[in-house]
């Protein structure tokens, strides 16, 4: 029951998901922390670096659990998924090279300089050595996002006795699916991290912080989601479109449809039933579906039952979407409401701070959401169509996997619970500061 | 397309340089990391603003290393890991609570801060063991006997000390005062402990490994290579006469012990790869055999000639921002 291969999968689970929370944050909260240095070195004015002496702390924090998380994912491939690497290492072994020389090295390198080196290079270096670690954050992100891609849409390949061989790296690159879950993923990084960083700073409001730094880093980030929360409405329909033409099975699971249908409706709630191959509680706009993936009232989609046996487990695919797609519309409104009320009135309500508090996370719930649609919905295979997961499966003994895997999860929750008790404690401390302290302190890092 | 035989050379040849500039830089902040005090709060501040900078970027060499294994030798790294696969995840653990600590250490509430201390100190300790730990098994090719668990333990103190002697080393080359002092005692008993390891694996290797005893007693080479355990030995000795000297006036020549034990590193380091050159997986496969498809390792080269330059360009300079004593080092 409990065997190798199934707690492999959910070891292997359970670690990216928990990696996957600190880059979302990092890649777009180090072009935040440009953003604040940059402002700071063209007006001279100190809130700015006070906004960014506050962000740099939590950028910190939440790299340091990247970093740790993120070598845990580099020695999976070999103790959990070791024919994985046998069959498409060709492939997959330099992309993940590559992003180990050209963005790992780069950003680990420029972080010391960024987080120690204020007083020790010229400001001009420091905002650039900002630079080059977001743009090294951005470039982690390009390679494992093409990686991924490529599992799910392959091409560029040609394959020998089940062995994936590399013939054009450019397909491989910049395979079918790429583009979209690049931006998709970028913009879903811009929003998780603008709303932690609206959601801390409507913290600091409650709390009575009456600094401006506050105020200030609130109004950047609404208006970034304000700009991004639609273009991810808009980038991930596009990215549906191009799963229909790739992946016909998993659109099939996200929209719920077990009959090829013309003109099928939009399910706004559903329950799947996989014994009976059949929804129960149905809320529908009817030929929805249809329009926004065929543009056409009438357009078919193809069911599920075409693909009996091949197809991914219905219900975490069609729920995780339904969520990812609830909160990219709860994020456009929250952002746009809160955004012009402060445009129209240049204060929040409490309840709209309150709102913000609840939303600081929200990010986080649709990306994994988003990931569990992407990666679930390509099951059962490994390589979309061509290589199943259970040819894949380690010979570790299931016992010791079942140990690491408590051993891992018991971390990771304490771990979860630290970061996000020490955020809300970070942003508590920053309010009883009354300036920033301007001198060195503990272990070497800004207060 | 280059050919295979050149690019298992080349690749061996870049993963053995990840290793050991793993070994050493890895190695000086987890031996800080296992010496942190844990009643000494300055101390321990300023233990660990000498490694602040440096930590992500020496962790990443580990990641490379992998990495390469993973590219470059795909059949070998699966069989590593899967045998190495409980330790992995200790020290994988023992990583993760020393990363996380560094950074709360410094932002969590004060009542937590000596458990996050302990966990820094922890987390190097386990990390050290466990590397030992399966540099011995994998001298041991993976045999499971008492012997081979015993000889493993054995390492696995032996990496502990090798540690702490090139943190000792650095803490001597960035802290003044009473740390400084601290760590010359440190690095004396680790230099001795050390000592005792290396001696202890250079018997016990050869006698158990048929291969390692004629590579090193059985060729003609082998003869012009035998000096170099020996330099090794006199290098030990002369680290432990240089801190006796410093231990007198520690201002000449407080980098000395630290290059000192680079040097040691280097040796037991090349020691270890000539043993068992060419095999990647001891006694059953050579990195010939174990090599990835050569048209991909081609493509990833471009990268590697590339880069590397680049990587090591802008890690030194990275060293040279914080050139000096840390207590120089001023942040806000
Ligand atoms: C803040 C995060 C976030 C938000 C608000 C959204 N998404 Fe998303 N979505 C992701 C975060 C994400 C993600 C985690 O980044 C995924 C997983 C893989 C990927 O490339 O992006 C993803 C995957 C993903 C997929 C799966 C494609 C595949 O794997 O084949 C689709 C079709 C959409 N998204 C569509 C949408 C739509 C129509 C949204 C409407 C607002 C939306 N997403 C909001
Ligand atoms: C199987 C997948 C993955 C592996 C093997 C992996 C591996 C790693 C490793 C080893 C590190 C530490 C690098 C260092 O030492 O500095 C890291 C950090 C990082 N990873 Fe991943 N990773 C994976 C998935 C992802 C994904 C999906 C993303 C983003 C979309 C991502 C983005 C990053 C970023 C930005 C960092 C820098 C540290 C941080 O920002 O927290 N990784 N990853
Ligand atoms: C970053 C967010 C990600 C999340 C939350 C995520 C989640 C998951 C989940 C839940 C599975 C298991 C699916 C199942 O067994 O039913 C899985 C599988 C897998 N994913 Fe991802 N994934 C992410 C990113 C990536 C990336 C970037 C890569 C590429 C390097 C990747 C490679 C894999 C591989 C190799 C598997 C194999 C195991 C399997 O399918 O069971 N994942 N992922």
């Amino acid at each position: 029951m409990l065997d190798t291969l199934l707690l492999s999968r959910i070891q292997f689970a359970a670690n990216i998901s928990f990696h996957i929370l600190f880059p979302t944050i990092t890649i777009a909260l180090a072009w935040f922390l440009v953003f604040f240095k940059f402002r700071y070195d063209r007006t001279g004015e100190a809130v700015w670096l006070r906004a960014y002496r506050f962000w740099v702390k939590i950028f910190a924090l939440t790299f340091a659990l990247g970093v740790v998380s993120g070598i845990t994912m580099s020695f999976q491939f070999g103790t959990n998924w070791p024919g994985f690497m046998e069959r498409v290492g060709n492939i997959a072994g330099p992309l993940l090279g590559y992003e180990v020389l050209t963005a790992f090295f780069m950003e680990a390198t420029f972080l010391g300089i960024m987080l120690f080196g204020m007083k020790r290079v010229s400001p001009r270096l420091h905002t650039f050595a900002t630079l080059i670690v977001a743009i090294g954050t951005t470039l982690s992100a390009f390679w494992i996002l093409s990686l991924n891609s490529w599992l799910q849409t392959p091409t560029g390949y040609t394959l020998v006795d089940g062995v994936f061989y590399p013939k054009d790296w450019f397909e491989i690159i910049f395979n079918p699916s790429f583009g979209y879950r690049f931006f998709h993923m970028l913009l879903a990084s811009g929003l998780t991290a603008s709303f932690l960083v609206a959601g801390i700073s409507a913290y600091r409001l409650l709390k009575e912080d009456h600094k401006h730094a506050p105020k200030l880093t609130l109004k950047v980030s609404l208006t970034v989601a304000a700009l991004l929360a639609p273009m991810q409405m808009f980038v991930g329909d596009l990215h549906g479109l191009n799963t229909f033409e790739h992946q016909p099975q998993k659109v099939a699971a996200m929209e719920g449809v077990w009959e090829t249908e013309q003109g099928a409706p939009l399910l706004l709630f559903a329950i799947p039933d996989e014994q009976q191959r059949t929804n129960h509680f149905e809320i529908a706009i009817p030929k929805l579906a249809s329009l926004i993936l065929t543009h056409e009232a009438e357009g078919e989609i193809k069911g599920l039952n075409e693909f009996k046996g091949e197809h991914p487990p219905v219900k975490p695919v069609f729920f995780g979407f339904r969520i990812m797609v609830g909160i990219g519309v709860l994020m456009i409104l929250v952002a746009l409401v809160t955004r012009y009320t402060l445009w129209k009135h240049s204060t929040l309500p409490t309840w709209q701070l309150k709102a913000l508090v609840v939303m600081t996370f929200s990010g986080w719930i649709a990306t994994l959401a988003g990931w569990y649609v992407t990666e679930i919905g390509r099951q059962p295979f490994m390589v979309s169509g061509l290589v199943k997961i259970e040819e894949l499966v380690t010979n570790v003994p299931s016992e010791h996997v079942l140990l690491t895997l408590i051993g891992y999860l018991t971390l990771y929750a304490v771990l979860l619970a630290a970061y996000i008790k020490t955020l809300f404690y970070t942003a508590r401390n920053a309010v009883q500061v009354e300036e920033y302290q301007t001198t060195p302190v503990q272990g070497g890092q800004y207060v | 397309m280059f050919s295979a035989e050149y690019l298992a050379l080349l690749y061996s040849a870049l993963m053995a340089l990840a290793i050991i500039v793993y070994a050493v830089l890895d190695g000086y902040d987890l031996g800080v990391g296992i010496l942190l005090p844990g009643n000494n709060k300055p101390a321990a501040d300023t233990m660990i603003a000498s490694i602040g900078p440096f930590w992500d970027a020496n962790e990443t060499w580990l990641v490379l290393a992998v990495g390469l294994a993973l590219i470059a030798f795909p059949s070998a790294h699966s069989i590593i890991l899967q045998a190495l696969y409980l330790p992995i995840a200790f020290m994988l653990l023992g990583l993760i609570l020393r990363g996380v600590a560094f950074d709360f250490r410094a932002k969590a509430k004060t009542r937590y801060r000596q458990t996050w201390d302990r966990c820094f100190k922890l987390g190097s300790l386990i990390t050290a063991f466990t590397q030992g730990y399966m540099l011995g098994l994998y001298v041991m090719s993976f045999e499971h006997s008492l012997a081979s668990h015993l000889f493993a333990t054995l390492s696995g103190v032996g990496v502990i000390a090798a540690y702490t002697l090139i943190g000792a080393g650095w803490l001597i080359m960035k802290c003044e005062g009473e740390i400084q002092s601290a760590a010359i005692r440190w690095c004396r008993l680790s230099n001795l402990i050390a000592l005792l390891g290396v001696l202890a694996v250079s018997v016990v290797n050869p006698l158990i490994n048929a291969y390692v005893q004629t590579r090193w007693f059985g060729t003609e080479i082998s003869l012009l290579l035998l000096p170099l355990p020996l330099i090794c030995m006199v290098l030990f000795v002369i680290q432990d006469r240089v801190l006796v000297k410093l231990n007198r006036n520690p201002s000449h020549g407080c980098w000395l012990p630290f290059a000192i034990t680079v040097m040691i590193f280097l040796l037991c380091f090349f020691g270890l790869v000539y043993s068992f050159f060419p095999y990647v997986v001891p006694g059953t496969l050579t990195i010939f055999e174990a090599l990835a498809d050569p048209s991909a390792l081609t493509f990833m080269l471009y990268g590697v000639v590339l880069v590397v330059p680049a990587i090591i360009g802008y890690t030194l300079f990275s060293y040279r921002v914080f050139w000096g004593k840390t207590q120089d080092l001023s942040y806000y």
